[in-house]
């Protein structure tokens, strides 16, 4: 395993031996990672590398088996309506409701977050991801690529320090999926700390300060993405996940 | 008042968005009507078995119908991720199920006053003189089926056979709830007066409250796996 970037002394997330199971599978190995305030890390890996799995513990909707997890210096579950505060999560799943419209259901997530005048907040980031006019149409009636780009909307709303991205290109079209990129690149450029799991290699080094690997519940390779091209990333994604595939069997 | 403004938010998304669709109120309410005409078939009107039952199959078409509701408000929430979406908000988990809870209680009273109404007429009954008394009742009732259906409903939502777990899992430990809201609606339909079905509307309260109370402070590990 290669060193990781240097990082402060108070880390935005703090991850310690992380160890998930559901009943004899070990879906989570004793993962530990420290992620700097500002820093962008892309995670990679095959299907049941526990990506997901691991950010839903991170954002306090699974529990862990074992471990110990501190994000801005609070452990979690000691203060996780505190640390949901602090955190937007954009996943392949929009979080929206069909029949409600965009601008309802932002101003019900607003309410729930106690964003101050939910109505305003709610048209300002309409505009900020161009659907001020469909703010009076339904969500079942937005493409995919406007659902992604409401959920961005809805992620945003409170202003999060923290953004996790679960596969958020899932299912956009090239369009879509270029103006989720330049987003994502505005958001890392205000240095907002952000967690993104993704299966596409290119979006996630573009996109990344550090690029981390797991395989079968553990990060299996984590460098700085400076230090990668394209090339030599997908080479070494390929020969580990084959490797692992060789001694363990096929994972995904 | 904070979490006083969450939950009013929970419970106007519930509304707007079945007020919109009419999808699942529409449903519950014509199985409800369907039970009712189907037992209509079976007993002579104004008999006395049709007395002794009466209020059985009132409380069997409100409790399957509230069923067909519990699991479509939970589905609904499922199908985009729209659980995850509030479990990832600054809420208590337990102001999520009462905003879920009274937004159930709320769809099963709107099916209630229809189907009761059908009831009454098909089954030549006068329900005039026990009218507070059964607006107690349904409400009472009605509280603790919503209460046990929505936390179960969570559960169920993500096993394989959703649609039957909901049923075999509620109906159980609904027992109490059912058999105190059918004896005092037989009470209050045979003109009993207060004092004479207190004892059902006593435990009928009893169960609410500690339904309320476990399923307030059961939801959050129901939500998380």
């Amino acid at each position: 395993m290669n060193a990781s970037p240097a990082v402060s002394p108070t880390p935005a997330i703090e991850v310690t031996n992380l160890v998930k199971t559901f009943g004899t599978f070990y879906a989570l190995r004793g993962v530990s990672l420290q992620i700097a305030p500002g820093e962008s890390v892309a995670i990679f890996g095959p299907n049941g590398a526990g990506k997901t799995t691991f950010l839903r513990i991170l954002s306090a909707i699974s529990r862990p088996s074992s471990g110990e997890i501190v994000i801005n210096g609070q452990p979690l579950g000691d203060g996780t309506l505190s640390i949901h505060r602090q955190l937007g999560v954009i996943g392949h799943q929009s979080f929206l409701y069909d029949d409600l419209t965009a601008e309802e259901n932002l101003q019900f997530y607003a309410r729930l977050y106690d964003v101050p005048r939910p109505s305003h907040r709610s048209q300002e980031v309409l505009a900020e991801v161009g659907l001020r006019e469909r703010a009076k149409d339904r969500v079942r009636a937005f493409s995919r690529g406007m659902q992604q780009r409401l959920a961005i909307a809805r992620a945003m709303l409170h202003n999060p320090s923290l953004l996790f991205l679960d596969e958020p290109y899932t299912g956009l079209d090239q369009h879509a999926a270029s103006m989720l990129t330049t987003w994502l690149s505005r958001l890392r450029s205000e240095r907002r700390t952000i967690l993104l799991v993704t299966h596409d290699l290119d979006q996630g080094l573009a996109l990344a300060d550090r690029v981390v690997i797991f395989l079968r519940g553990k990060i299996a390779w984590e460098k700085a993405a400076r230090e990668l091209d394209q090339h030599t990333l997908r080479q070494l994604y390929f020969d580990l996940v084959a490797g692992a595939e060789r001694r363990f069997g096929a994972t995904a | 008042m904070s979490e006083l403004r969450k939950l009013l938010a929970l419970i106007r998304k519930d509304l707007l968005t079945e007020f919109r669709t009419k999808e699942m109120i529409s449903s519950m309410l014509m199985f409800a009507l369907i039970v009712v005409v189907i037992f209509n078939f079976t007993f002579d009107p104004g008999s006395r078995a049709t007395a002794e039952a009466g209020p059985g199959i009132l409380w069997v078409a409100f409790t399957f119908a509230g069923v067909l509701g519990l699991h479509r408000a939970m589905v609904h929430e499922v199908e985009r991720g729209c659980l995850h979406g509030l479990m990832l908000a600054p809420v208590e988990r337990g102001i999520i199920f009462l905003g879920k809870a009274i937004g159930n209680a709320i769809f099963i009273f709107l099916i209630e006053l229809p189907t009761f109404l059908l009831f009454s007429v098909f089954f030549n009954i006068d329900f005039w003189k026990g009218l507070d008394k059964l607006a107690v009742i349904f409400f009472l009732g009605t509280i603790g089926f919503a209460a046990v259906g929505t936390l179960l409903s969570a559960i169920s939502v993500n096993t394989r056979t959703r649609e039957i777990m909901l049923p075999i899992l509620l109906f159980p430990i609904e027992v109490p709830v059912i058999l105190s809201a059918v004896n005092a609606t037989a009470g209050a339909l045979a003109g009993k007066n207060w004092n004479e079905i207190s004892g059902w509307l006593k435990l009928l309260a009893g169960f609410d409250l500690i339904f309320l109370l476990v399923c307030f402070v059961t939801f959050e590990y129901v939500l998380e796996e």
